[in-house]
């Protein structure tokens, strides 16, 4: 159907939960710094705003409005569990690296924004969708971001050495080329982020706010 | 007919085309433009934009001058070549030897600083259709002059980039630029490429090559020695203020950015409020550590004392709290702007600065951070000198009226 398509092609462009409606930048800061962390980061919040998201509107119709937040609350914080103790079993290594940030899901406005602004008020399927669509709105900005800060800042993507090594000067490094440590501060992080918003935003001037 | 009517030709035939602000730049820089304002009365002034930039790059040819002799000077003074210079006319300085290498080392820098830095501003001015500002005459000549001598060229063209699209561009061009995009062209330096921006080794020509080899030559800055609780051999308080001592290319002489000042205060071009501010804030902030160290309340093991314990007026012959004061802080579009303002905004630079430098020995300056900082809060310091003001009489006019 043409209106379930949007619910997913929509936040990958016009509607990006990062660059058009700003939320869940934090993590888009902190944790870009290599792609395999972004890619890592994007898998897990899409598994939790897919599952969250038909959780919340199945359970749409029982959840006391008043304490509506609590049980959105427990219904995340039950699936970053267990996206964190997957990680840790299989993944230990990039567990650490991502820390706190896995624990932080909970706290993603992203998730939050999307349970009450659509999960509430949808269907399982529709809401399935929609979470799909803005998590995957979320992980190709946090892609974009990590593969151009791993590949500037470390000159290598995935861990791989792409532009040769650095310290035995081959590749570009034998041309005096150095990698830019800027890359791995959060500040370039957010400098990326919003030229991707510049760039957005000139291509298609109907985003552009007063 | 005269090159100037030629131009105007010129430009009457390429009005509207694309590249009609590329060239109306070059135009306006060499000749005032023929067309005058339409209508009514206006004050007749003939410092434009252009000509008071022009005036600020005036003030900075002698340190720029100065320090392609310093550049040659030091290194060969390092090397052994040259015996040291005796004072700022002394016989080893002004030497044709020192003249070749320093302009070989950093007349490169100049170029790739305006070549690169003029080339993002036509290439913005001809896609957004306005025309060429300014801004970056006086950038361009500050960029070479804050860098160390070895910089390599391409960082140095990435760093204007980065510099005048993100610090200046993105906000709307000259005159809308919160921060000033030469000190936003270092930071980006040092914090990318910080092992060529800091440290014992890029201060004095070819000293990185030689690192390693038995011609290894020091390439240290007094601040840096001072920050490991040592000291330069050879280096008088003399030396100091001449310039005849390691940095960055165009900040080491005291002397030549004092005679800059009062070029600048004399054409009132640069604020002497912010001057004079920012060097009591340094002073202010280096009597405090003074008396840390008076009270005896660090001992000499402490990482801190080298710094500290420095004499309070050197803070400002040392580093580059001076051209900082003079060049950078009174940037006329990231300074504060009501007259009070200046004075807290050029204070809280000086001592910030010496605070940077004597805490956080890994950043021995710190004039550029402060700087930087306060250009964010210059707003909020006009917003509230503004709102005093506003306070201040409405009490009168109650007190009238009542």
């Amino acid at each position: 159907m043409a209106k379930d398509s949007k619910l997913i092609l929509d936040p990958l462009t016009d509607n990006n939960p990062i660059t058009i409606q700003v939320l869940g930048i934090c993590s888009a800061l902190a944790i870009t710094a290599e792609l395999e962390a972004s890619i890592v980061m994007s898998i897990s919040v899409l598994f939790v705003m897919g599952v969250g998201n038909v959780v919340i509107s199945l359970m749409r119709n029982i959840i006391p409005s008043k304490i509506r937040i609590i049980a959105q609350l427990i219904v995340v914080a039950t699936l970053v569990i267990i996206v964190d103790q997957v990680l840790k079993a299989y993944a230990y290594e990039l567990s650490k690296t991502l820390g706190a940030f896995v624990g932080l899901i909970i706290t993603n406005c992203i998730i939050m924004g999307r349970f009450e602004a659509f999960a509430l008020g949808n269907g399982p399927w529709r809401s399935f969708l929609d979470g799909i669509g803005n998590a995957l709105g979320y992980a190709i900005i946090l892609i974009i971001v990590g593969f151009f800060r791993e590949l500037l800042g470390s000159g290598t993507l995935l861990g791989i050495e792409i532009l040769g090594d650095p310290v035995a000067k081959t590749g570009l490094y034998a041309y005096g080329y150095e990698n830019n440590g800027f890359m791995l501060l959060s500040p370039m992080a957010l400098i990326v982020v919003g030229i991707i918003i510049w760039v957005q935003r000139s291509r298609n001037k109907a985003l552009i706010e007063d | 007919m005269s090159l100037k009517n030629k131009l105007h030709n010129i430009k009457e035939k390429y009005k509207g085309k694309k590249m009609a602000p590329a060239f109306n730049a070059l135009h306006t820089f060499l000749y005032l433009p023929n067309e005058t304002t339409h209508g009514g009365t206006h004050v007749k002034a003939a410092d434009d934009l252009k000509r008071t930039m022009n005036i600020v790059i005036i003030a900075l040819v002698p340190c720029l001058i100065f320090g392609i002799f310093n550049a040659g000077y030091q290194h060969y003074l390092a090397t052994g070549a040259i015996e040291a210079s005796n004072g700022f006319l002394g016989g080893t300085f002004w030497t044709f030897d020192n003249l070749i290498h320093g302009a070989w080392k950093v007349l490169p820098l100049v170029i790739v600083s305006y070549g690169v830095g003029l080339a993002v501003e036509f290439l913005f001015a001809v896609i957004k259709g306005h025309e060429v500002e300014e801004g970056y005459l006086v950038t361009g000549m500050l960029v070479p002059l804050i860098v160390p001598v070895d910089i390599p060229l391409w960082m140095l063209a990435v760093a204007v980039i980065f510099g005048v699209v993100i610090g200046k561009e993105v906000f709307g061009g000259t005159g809308m630029n919160i921060l000033n995009p030469a000190l936003t062209i270092r930071a980006f330096l040092f914090f990318a490429y910080p092992t060529w921006m800091s440290g014992d080794k890029v201060w004095v020509s070819e000293a990185v090559e030689r690192a390693g080899t038995a011609d290894a030559i020091s390439g240290e800055t007094l601040l840096g020695a001072y920050a490991q609780n040592n000291t330069l051999p050879g280096v008088d308080v003399w030396d100091m203020f001449w310039g005849l001592i390691p940095g960055s290319i165009g900040e080491t002489s005291k002397f030549l950015i004092i005679i800059g000042a009062l070029f600048l205060i004399f054409t009132k071009i640069g604020s002497w409020r912010i001057m004079l501010s920012t060097v009591i804030g340094a002073l202010v902030m280096g009597l405090i550590f003074n008396g840390v160290v008076d009270a005896g309340w660090i001992s000499d093991s402490s990482k801190f004392y080298g710094l500290m314990s420095v004499p309070f007026w050197q803070h400002l012959i040392i580093g580059s709290v001076l051209f900082g004061a003079v060049y950078m802080a009174t940037d006329p579009v990231t300074a504060a702007q009501t007259n009070k303002g200046k004075w807290i905004y050029g204070f809280l630079i000086g001592f910030i600065s010496i605070m940077i430098r004597v805490f956080n020995p890994a950043y021995p300056e710190g004039v550029f951070l402060a700087i930087l900082l306060m250009n964010v809060f210059a707003p909020t310091i006009d917003h509230y000198v503004i709102q005093g003001n506003v306070k201040k009489r409405m009490k009168r006019l109650k007190v009238k009226t009542a």
